[in-house]
């Protein structure tokens, strides 16, 4: 994975969980289960750094409760996973499936979403550089075609949601995909930069006027980080 | 010539903004239904018009490219008219489950009692995954006697299935609590209780479906 704040996290976990061979004497142990533990990554910038894109209000909110709930509620799941499949108990595991898909996926999201924010002193709404500038140019004629793109991705998203530049692990292009709710970005894609739809983003600063948080987050992205997980 | 397809408009609440006070605050449902269900009133009506005019052309791909607008907002607009009309000041009598005698004595048939429905209630809308709704639903038998049941739905799915008849719905998503709530949706779970009108639960209950959306054809 390519966020740095998910390293020793949710994934790992899930890994080490999915490759024991034994996974009934590790879930005993416990051991597999207490390393793996999913765990709040710190903002790399103060709750009202962003301001005035995004409120120091929203930011505390979004991290210390949002975020952590998902954390919370992953790591509840993955230990009755953990058991469910030391049980082997089929069934409890499928019945889990959409939870983790859900809490996971928040974990995963905020993890790579605070990454993709930042203040403007430490770079926030500089323009790309590199590869990732030039591919964007190719793909969407300019930096503010993508921006363009990605805002009407946003706006048409029914619910909650995510609208990602992603980059096809296949060939190699970038696009612009839309996930509901906490589905992460995973598969033939990977995540390069995400942009969270769902109110309790924007909601206490811009009630209805989602259009304008879309138009003002563009202001304190952080083009470094995508320009990391750009292959 | 093409067809004209009606023009829907804001039904207006039955109540002031701020009469479900404190349960939900008057800036919350100000915005909630001048804005929120207002937009899904304007985005209706231009996907319908739209809609006017590809059936008009014989334009086969554009109709069904349409459908998802159409039940997104067209939802939108179901669900907030039921749910304006599904609360009531907590002070009125309209709030009392005892407006409901028919309906409460279902409920205790179907949970057991009040407390267990309302528990029930409550871990299905809690556990919606983003953004939608939790409704209770009657469900008209063809054979069998009708049934009651909790559903939730995402986004703005609306229940319009056959012999399927809204009794009172809770709005979900996040614009519908959150500059008051905050992240804490389950109390307002608890305090909705408070403000359900149970006058109009008992006439949908006593109705049938077409009866529940009278209010969207008084709105064209
Ligand atoms: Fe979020
Ligand atoms: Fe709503």
């Amino acid at each position: 994975m390519s966020s740095t704040l998910l390293r020793t996290t949710a994934l790992r976990s899930a890994l080490r969980t999915a490759t024991t061979t034994s996974s009934k004497k590790a879930a005993l142990s416990g051991m597999t289960i207490t390393r793996g533990k999913a765990t709040l990554p710190d903002l790399p910038y103060d709750y009202g750094a962003l301001e005035p894109a995004i409120s120091g209000q929203i930011m505390e909110l979004h991290h210390s409760k949002h975020h952590n709930t998902y954390v919370t509620s992953l790591n509840n799941f993955s230990t009755q996973l953990a058991e469910a499949q030391a049980g082997q108990d089929y069934q409890k595991q499928i019945a889990l499936q959409p939870l983790i898909n859900f809490h996971g996926g928040g974990h995963i999201n905020h993890s790579l979403f605070w990454e993709n924010l930042a203040p403007k002193s430490q770079g926030g709404g500089e323009p790309p550089a590199g590869a990732l500038a030039k591919e964007i140019d190719e793909s969407f004629g300019s930096l503010d075609g993508l921006k363009e793109k990605m805002n009407t991705a946003l706006a048409g998203i029914q619910g909650s949601g995510w609208a990602w530049l992603v980059q096809d692990t296949q060939t190699g292009k970038i696009g612009i995909k839309t996930y509901a709710n906490q589905d992460p970005v995973v598969g033939q894609f990977r995540p390069l930069l995400g942009i969270d739809a769902w109110e309790h983003a924007y909601y206490l600063q811009y009630q209805n006027r989602k259009a304008e948080y879309f138009g003002a987050i563009w202001d304190v992205i952080n083009w470094k980080a995508a320009e990391k997980r750009f292959k | 010539m093409a067809y004209k397809p009606h023009t829907y408009s804001l039904p207006p609440l039955g109540y002031e903004y701020n009469a479900l006070e404190p349960h939900i605050s008057a800036q919350i449902m100000e915005l909630h239904h001048s804005k929120h269900h207002n937009t899904y009133i304007t985005s209706l009506n231009a996907a319908l018009s739209n809609l006017a005019t590809a059936s008009a052309a014989g334009d086969v791909p554009g109709q069904i490219a349409l459908q998802p607008l159409i039940k997104f907002h067209g939802g939108g607009h179901i669900n907030h008219s039921l749910f304006w009309q599904n609360l009531a000041p907590a002070s009125s009598a309209e709030a009392k489950p005892s407006s409901a005698p028919k309906l409460t004595e279902a409920i205790k048939q179907t949970w057991g009692d009040e407390a267990a429905f309302r528990e029930a209630f409550k871990a299905a809308l809690l556990g919606i995954q983003g953004s939608g709704w939790g409704w209770l639903v009657k469900v008209e038998g063809a054979t069998k006697d009708d049934r009651l049941t909790i559903v939730t739905t995402k986004d703005q799915d609306p229940i319009v299935g056959k012999g399927e008849v809204p009794i009172f719905g809770v709005d979900m998503w996040e614009h519908a609590y959150y500059l008051q709530y905050l992240n804490g949706k389950a109390a307002y779970v608890d305090n909705i209780w408070n403000i359900i009108n149970w006058k109009t639960a008992e006439e949908r209950y006593l109705g049938k479906q077409g009866d529940a959306f009278k209010v969207l054809k008084a709105s064209m």
